[in-house]
Parts: C-alpha cells; structure tokens; sequence
C-alpha cells in the first residue's frame, strides 16, 4: 500500500518517507516537527529521483486496482482547511497526564491509542497517509490539557486528537475543540449530560453502564436494598443520582438504604464500613475511584466483610484498578462496564495478544484502555468514508460508523449524538485479578446522554 | 431505638466505631511522628514527607517481590522485614538529603518548604520512572488481612491491631529517644539554644543529620504499614500530607504530647462525624473545627505546657 502513491503524482512529497514507516517515532512530544506546507518545494535531487522512479512504477500502477490509487487522492482534495496533512502523513495529537496523579489511569489509554495508531500504519494508514503522533502530557492539571489542546490544534494542526480521562479536563478542553474546530476522541465511561460536534465519545455514557446492571443485580442476586457510596465529584454523584432514580422508579420494592461521598485520595473507610455492616444492604454500590479504591477494598476485607458473600457492584473498577488492589482483596465483586480483557471473542484475543507483544506479559487491559483503542480505528472508518480529512465532513461522517473489529465486538457511532452504540457486561473479579464474564446485555445499548427522568 | 438502629445494634456501633477511631489514631500518629520530629526539632518543613512514606511502601513492595522469588517458605516474614528495611532506606535516604540540600538553608525556613516541595516532585517522578505509574499491589501474608470475629456484628481487623501495635513501639521509642538519652538530650540542647550547644562541643550538624534521618525512616516506617491499608502509586504520599500537617500544626510543633493529643481529636472527631454524616461533611467539619481553633490559638493546642 506504501508505494501507491508513486504512480500519479510523483512530483510531490515522497521525500521523507521512501523507506517506509520506520520513521515513525513514538512519543514525540517536542511539537519539534511543523506540520508540512503541501506546496513546498523538494530538493531537486529528490524530485528527480521520485520523477523517475514514479515513472517506472507507472506501468505498474496501470495495473493497480482502482481502490488502492484512491487512497493517494491528492492532499488538496482531501485537506481543504489547512490541517498537517502531506501526501504520504497525517498528524494527530494524543494528550493525557503523563505525569501527576491521572498519569495511574491514562497510561492505560495512551498505550491503546499508540497500539492501535502502530497497527493503522501497518496495514497502509489513513487515506494511504502514515500517522504521526504529537504527544503532549495535561500533567493531571485542567487548564495545562487547554493549553495543549490549543497547542496539538492551532499550532500543530492535528487532524484528530485522541485523549483526556476526568471530564474535568475534557469539560476543560471542550471549548478550545468547539472553537478551532478540532476532533477529540474520549475514551472513559462518564455522567453524560454531553455532547459536541467536535467530539466522539467511545466510552459509555452513564445510563449505558448503570441501568442494564441493576436490571441484573435485582433479578439475579433478588436484591431489594442498595447502599451508594463514591468519590466526591460530578461522575460518581451523577452516576448515583442516575442509580437512585432507577432503584426507586424502576425496580419495584427496591430502595436506597444509605449514599455516602468521601473526598478524592481518602484511604479511611472504617467508618462507612460500620455504617454498611450495620444497614445490611443487598448490595454495596460502589463508584470510588484512584487510590480510595485501594484502601476500600482493602479495609473491607479487614473489616470482614467477605464478597463473595456480601454482593458488592462497581462501576469504577477495571482490571487496571486490581493491579493495586490485589485480586484476592477483590475477588467476589462485580463490576459492570462494556469491556473486560477476559472477553472471549477473536478480535479481542488478538488485540490483547498484539497489547501484551508490545507492553510486555504482565500488561493488563481496562475498560478505558479498549475505548481509547477504538479512537484511531473509528477516525480512520470515518475519515475514509467521507474521503476527506476536513473536521467538518468528519463530524458529519462520524454517524453510523460500524467498526467490527472491535475487542468488545461490534459498536457503532449513533446516528444523532456521537456516543457509541455497544454492550453492556457484568464480570466478577477473580482472586488472579482478571473477570469472569457472568452476563451480557442481548442487545447493543443506545447511548443516551440526555437520559429524561434521570436527571 | 436511636437513628433507627437496635440497642444490639448501638452496642456494636459503639464497639467497632470506637475501634474504628483508634485505628484511624493510630495511623495519624504514626504519620505525623516523624513529621513532627523534623518540624518540631529542627524548624524543617519537610514537604517530601509523604514521599519518604511511599519510599517505605515501596521498599516494603520490593521486599515482598523478592520473599516471593526466592524465598516463599519464608514469606511470613516478609513484612517484618520490609518495615525494618524501609526504616534504614528512607533514614538513609533523609540523611542524604540533609547533607546535599536541607543544611544550607537552616537559616531559611521559607526556603526549605520550596526546596522539600521541589524533592518531592523529583521523589515522584523517579518513582514514576522506576515502578511505573500505576499502582503497584503489595502482596502481604495472608493472615494479615483477615479480622478477628469477637461477635455476630463485631469484626476487629488484624492490620488495625498491627498498625495500633507498631504506632505504640514507635511512639514509646522516640519518648525514649528524646528524653530519656544521651542523643535525645543534645537534640533538646540544640533546639534550645544552637550556639552554646556548639560552644559545650555538641557536634550540631550530626544532630541534626541523624535527626532528619530518623524523622524520615519514621516516615518510611509509616508508608510501610500504610500497604495494608492504602495504595502504593508514585502519587499516594500526597494522599496523607495534608492530614499530617493537620495534625502536626493542631498539636503544635516541638511538643510529642501535642501531637499525640491532636492525632487523637482529629482521628475521634473525623471517625464519630462520619458516622453521623457523610465523609466530605465530616473532613469539612472537622478542617473548620481546626482552623478555627487554630486562630484562637496560633502556636498549636498545647505547645504551652511544653518546655521549651
């Protein structure tokens, strides 16, 4: 696919990218390389040796299919806003904390979004183009994820960002998207309430994660009284207000015995443990998020309460969160999300197989970590659909996009609000840290992020 | 009946909250001794402090990694050693840090909270470097997360009881260290007055070199047990600096009994407010409860019965 291009238009831009992608580096995170003008002129030396040996590929081109010369479509036709596109690369930016306290969870999603930008260039790129990556670091810092977002769009000219975890930093960065006219692709599951021409969210929304579990929970495990207890901010709080409303309007006899908030980084729960052990709930509801997370589960087991007795059920723990738990101080509790690494379908052995090749055996793969491997593959589906890498046509283009390669199996963009159409899933921890799948919604969830009656 | 619960039921509530409160004592004790030693002795602010912490937790980490290569027959003793091992490489550590940096600018208290704040940040990124960003799990024997079942509704949790353990060693070591021998007698004299104690031949700058290395292997100490019941991530220090200042700032500085008597209010009021209230409620309760404390009486609950 590389040497497609050679046949129509020799005269432009092969020079730096004759052998191939190997000049890819990851992790450029300089913004040392300006985005390519399309009109600058080669060394004339190159330009020769392109001219000539475009012209002895030509008999060979005459030969191409018809699809593989489309996929050289000239830069000018498929770049009319001025983004770094060249004949032969395109730029996307990928911005996460590499440093801070979110740098625990974004890691996960960079890895992701590097493997899956590494296995798009592999199989011919965007449009015959090579991705390069801009890497910027948000540094677990709102208004340093502005900043770069600003800097990947206005200097870097990115085609399409990929990034943020906390809707604090995508909230943060959303008015520079909206503003020049930028493409973000959002990995986490989050509270809803959102929703932009500029961004597409491959994570669930919270209804799309929280309801199909607590159908499951109540019909299963017969449980009637729930105790909430999360991190003190928007997504947990939103999450819980969501479940509340569906505890008490939706489940007949079910309620709401206990809700409980604690401060982000908080490592005592010996007292709401108490208060759990006392209100005997059926099920324990449990949004906490970071560290908390460590010290909760780790002081419920203390405390005694044993989980494969006691039904706890969290939205916030993926198998990156057991990594610093410990699988046998979870080991019982259920999570609900769209995707664990245990998944048995071919298109997820072979992406956790080709994620461990490059991160090493003891990689594990989250939730979030999926989600931010679909954002290249659905930016490539769209891009190549509308045959333009204009944010505009993307936008539009965006809805409907099927990518059935995914891990999780099939998910497609919604025709109205830029989420992701997908499963939901119920696994339970097990002591070596990983799920077992335990159920699976029938039908893809639509996402709603404006959920009437859960607001 | 009271807020809907059993007399049964308060009975235990009472037993477990009361439990509940000692544990939390005792973690904020075990925090704050070593933080208070620096501030209090030396007039450090040590920023890095919960840095030196995750160094034990780490160290603790190690240790468990290694007894599970090489010697699982021995795994028990895992975290015994892990303890003393992290006391030696964060004291280790602090003393390092004492001599390249710390030293020259005793006569800058501002300064030292810059330059500690700026070890701590390094602290973290080295870790990042080395351990990753994620957090890591520290593999403990099993006994020592299970609880011991008193009744129906009671359970004491084992790593409570080893943390109140180890904060009673620790406290009645430095008691023992700081007034009761010949070291802990020349740290007072440098306190008190720098320049005689150097004129009697007090070798200060050793003083207070093993008086940063301690206050930092107490540190290391603390990050070490915290494994049983935090997380151990590049960043989880800064999760317990705030409440170590609380308490070192409420007890007053230079006073072991202020700090021990401000561990114990802060840990009882945080744990009986949230009970009755939520766990944001109760921290804001309790913040303001300081602060307003704290303008009343600036140097500290009880700096004043202290000698000085």
């Amino acid at each position: 696919m590389q040497h497609t291009s050679f046949d129509v238009f020799p005269h432009c831009g092969m020079a730096d990218n004759c052998d191939g992608p190997t000049h890819l580096v990851f992790g450029t995170s300089l913004g040392g390389h300006m985005p390519e003008n399309p009109s600058d002129q080669k060394p004339r030396s190159t330009f020769r040796r392109h001219l000539l040996m475009g012209m002895a590929a030509l008999p060979v081109a005459a030969l191409m299919p018809r699809l593989a010369r489309a996929a050289g479509k000239p830069t000018a036709e498929v770049n009319t806003t001025g983004l770094a596109v060249t004949d032969d690369t395109v730029t996307c930016g990928i911005l996460h904390s590499l440093s801070g306290t979110m740098a625990l969870s974004e890691t996960g999603a960079t890895e992701a979004e590097k493997l899956a930008i590494s296995q798009i260039n592999a199989s011919g790129g965007v449009l015959g183009r090579q991705i390069k990556i801009v890497q910027e670091d948000g540094a677990s810092d709102w208004p340093t994820f502005a900043e770069k977002a600003r800097k990947l769009l206005a200097s870097d000219h990115c085609a399409a960002v990929f990034g943020c975890w906390t809707s604090a930093s995508r909230k943060a960065v959303l008015p520079v998207f909206e503003q020049l006219n930028g493409m973000l692709y959002y990995p986490t599951f989050y509270e809803g309430l959102e929703q932009s021409k500029n961004v597409i969210y491959t994570g669930q929304e919270a209804t799309q994660q929280i309801l199909a579990g607590l159908n499951w929970v109540n019909k299963e495990k017969g449980a009637k009284t729930f105790y909430l207890i999360g991190s003190d901010y928007i997504w947990p709080r939103t999450s819980n207000k969501i479940a509340r409303k569906h505890i008490e309007g939706h489940l007949t006899g079910c309620k709401v015995v206990g809700e409980d908030y604690f401060p982000l980084g908080s490592t005592q729960f010996n007292s709401v443990i108490n208060k759990i052990k006392l209100s005997k709930p059926d099920v324990i509801y449990a949004d906490v998020v970071g560290g908390s997370n460590v010290a909760f589960y780790k002081q419920l087991k203390a405390a005694g309460i044993d989980l494969k007795k006691q039904t706890l059920m969290t939205i916030s723990v993926t198998e990156d969160e057991i990594v610093g738990i410990g699988g046998e101080n979870i080991a019982g509790a259920y999570a609900c999300m769209k995707y664990f690494q245990s998944l048995d379908n071919p298109n997820n052995k072979a992406f956790v197989a080709a994620f461990k090749k490059m991160y090493g055996e003891s990689a594990v793969i989250g939730d979030v970590t999926q989600a931010a491997y679909l954002g290249p593959w659905l930016w490539k589906l769209t891009v190549e659909k509308a045959g333009s890498f204009d944010v505009d046509k993307v936008a539009a283009a965006s809805s409907g996009i099927v990518f059935d390669k995914a891990p999780e199996g099939y998910v497609r963009i919604h025709d109205a609000n830029h989420h992701l159409w997908s499963r939901t899933r119920v696994g339970q921890a097990q002591a070596d840290g990983q799920f077992k799948v335990v159920y699976e919604t029938p039908d893809l969830i639509e996402p709603n992020p404006f959920p009437a009656g859960y607001q | 009946m009271l807020f809907g619960y059993s007399l049964g039921d308060l009975g235990s509530i009472m037993a477990m909250q009361g439990f509940a409160g000692l544990i939390l004592f005792s973690v904020f004790l075990l925090m704050a001794l070593g933080l208070a030693i620096i501030f209090g002795q030396m007039g450090v602010i040590n920023m890095a402090h919960g840095e030196f912490m995750i160094l034990g937790a780490y160290v603790t980490y190690l240790c468990s990694q290694g007894f599970s290569t090489w010697l699982p027959s021995m795994f028990a003793a895992s975290f015994a050693v892990g303890i003393v091992l992290a006391f030696f490489a964060a004291g280790l550590v602090g003393m390092f840090v004492e001599w390249a940096l710390i030293r020259h600018l005793y006569k800058r208290p501002l300064d030292t909270l810059l330059a500690t704040w700026g070890l701590s940040l390094i602290m973290q990124q080295i870790y990042r470097s080395v351990f990753g960003a994620r957090e890591v799990g520290v593999e403990l024997p099993g006994w020592m997360m299970g609880s011991i079942s008193v009744s129906n509704s009671i359970d004491i949790p084992i790593n409570g009881i080893i943390v109140m353990a180890l904060t009673l060693m620790i406290t009645i070591g430095i008691y023992l260290l700081i007034y009761r021998s010949n070291w802990g007698k020349r740290v007072r004299a440098v306190v008190q007055n720098r320049a005689m104690a150097s004129a009697v031949g007090i070798d200060t700058e050793r003083v207070d070199r093993y008086t940063f290395g301690i206050g930092c292997g107490i540190a290391g100490v603390a990050g070490s047990a915290f494994t049983m019941i935090g997380s151990t991530s590049p960043t989880a220090g800064q999760l317990y600096i705030v409440d170590t200042f609380l308490v070192v700032v409420f007890g007053g500085a230079g006073s072991l009994g202020g700090t021990i008597a401000s561990a114990f209010t802060i840990s009882q009021a945080r744990s009986t407010l949230e009970f009755f209230l939520s766990g944001s409620m109760a921290q804001v309760v309790v913040l303001l409860a300081v602060v307003g404390i704290l303008m009343l009486r600036p140097q500290g609950l009880f700096v004043l019965k202290v000698r000085r």
